[in-house]
């Protein structure tokens, strides 16, 4: 069991340590984050009661749009150096990768959400300390990078690449997008716990199944 | 001898598929009523449900050929997953087509954001996808191992999306065929027509398996 902790953090490591040393990565998806903020928001008119029901929606768009873009350079990187190769020699299996790299596009999609949902609760004047939305975050992240690794695999091998992991992507999560958007909304309405526990068991539950079904198929993406 | 006795099993099946489908359209257009409230537009019901039914029967096909498939790696399954695909593709289109056309007359609007729509336009985008890999694949066996996993993901994924959206809408009738709420003809016609889609199911993903082999063996003899 320690053994395949140290493998699975040696992945992450070395994609953090890459990922740090390529900011403009993260610097370029947060700025299209905050880009999707705002286009947003033209759509609505400001003020209006429209504008508050549809606030849920508007960050969780921003968000997901966000981690496709993040999520399609955790392989499409490792394709243009022939890095992947590199990586499948690895003495490791090959779901230890799958782990790895999940672990890895979690935590970037987190702390993109992270920068973007204080400016959502700025921009829309709502109250900054929400620790119930921070939960959401997390659940909905898990999601997101339990599909996105694996297809983010998948898409980097394919000859449209950048353009194929939204296609493949967007319509898996939307059960995510749904139960996150409408445990936000129930948050902001300042509802009690009881009335979002559905929407975090359809996430929980998501999350649960995807990583397990990820983790057996991983290998059949990856294989050469 | 093997081309003969598929010969033979498509014969019949054709046979059976043309007497089913000239029933169903007899049950379907001639002899059961005109349902009270909704009027004679109701009858587009005996087709929406069939195609709605084979297409889930084909992604089901697909699944079960996907895991197939990464197991033993024979191409064999890979085929009639593509072919199942494509066909449940053309089926699920017709259920979103025949849909709006009912609900304009029965709701008064072509698309209401409710439970069944928004599902089956979920899995019809997933669907999409999958046709897609294979095609965006340069290696033929790779891009049979990658819409595999996407077929195989993809079909876990349809009880959570129409979960989560049962959740979010409901404006649908129910499924009233299971609550006994059908009167005995109509259930009569829906079974008939049911039965001629499915066979007509079979008949086409056969001839695309057939046509596929064809293909796969002209590419062989050109060497």
């Amino acid at each position: 069991m320690k053994g395949l902790f140290t493998e699975v953090y040696a992945i992450l490591w070395k994609e953090l340590i890459s990922g740090l040393r390529t900011k403009e990565i993260i610097t370029s998806v947060l700025v299209f984050g905050l880009l999707v903020l705002v286009i947003f928001n033209f759509a609505f008119e400001p003020g209006t009661s429209t504008r508050e029901t549809v606030a849920p929606g508007i960050l969780w768009a921003a968000i997901a749009f966000a981690g496709v873009l993040g999520l399609n350079r955790t392989f499409a990187a490792e394709r243009e150096n022939s890095c992947l190769e590199g990586l499948m020699l690895c003495p490791v299996e090959r779901h230890v990768i799958y782990w790895g790299k999940l672990a890895a596009s979690f935590i970037f999609i987190l702390l993109v959400a992270a920068i973007i949902t204080p400016i959502f609760l700025v921009l829309f004047n709502l109250p900054l300390f929400m620790p119930r939305l921070a939960l959401i975050v997390v659940l909905a992240t898990l999601g997101f990078a339990s599909i996105g690794t694996l297809f983010s695999a998948l898409a980097a091998n394919t000859k449209a690449r950048d353009l194929m992991l939204p296609i493949l992507f967007l319509p898996l999560v939307v059960p995510v997008i749904i139960a996150a958007v409408e445990a936000t909304g129930l948050v902001l309405d300042g509802r009690p716990w009881g009335d979002m526990a559905t929407w975090l068991q359809i996430m929980i539950a998501f999350d649960v199944i995807f990583v397990i079904v990820s983790t057996f198929v991983f290998e059949f993406v990856v294989e050469e | 001898m093997i081309r003969g006795k598929g010969t033979l099993w498509n014969g019949v099946l054709l046979g059976l598929g043309f007497a089913l489908m000239l029933a169903a359209l007899y049950l379907i257009f001639v002899y059961v009523p005109t349902e009270e409230t909704m009027g004679v537009v109701q009858r587009i019901f005996y087709f929406h449900v069939p195609l709605a039914w084979v297409g889930l029967l084909a992604f089901l096909v697909v699944f079960v050929c996907s895991i197939l498939y990464l197991w033993r790696r024979d191409a064999k399954w890979d085929t009639i997953a593509a072919s199942s695909a494509e066909v449940g593709m053309v089926f699920t289109t017709l259920v979103l087509i025949t849909g709006p056309i009912w609900a304009k007359a029965a709701w008064g609007v072509w698309w209401a954001w409710d439970f069944r729509l928004t599902a089956t336009l979920a899995l019809w985008l997933i669907y999409i996808a999958y046709l897609l890999v294979r095609s965006y694949t340069a290696e033929e066996s790779r891009g049979a191992r990658f819409a595999a996993v996407l077929g195989i993901v993809g079909f876990i994924d349809v009880p959570i999306v129409a979960l989560a959206i049962r959740l979010w809408r409901t404006q649908h009738p129910g499924p009233v065929v299971f609550e006994g709420g059908l009167a005995p003809s109509m259930l009569l016609a829906l079974l008939v027509s049911i039965a001629a889609f499915t066979v007509l199911y079979i008949l086409l993903v056969g001839q695309r398996v057939s046509l596929r082999n064809l293909g796969t063996e002209l590419k062989r003899l050109k060497g």
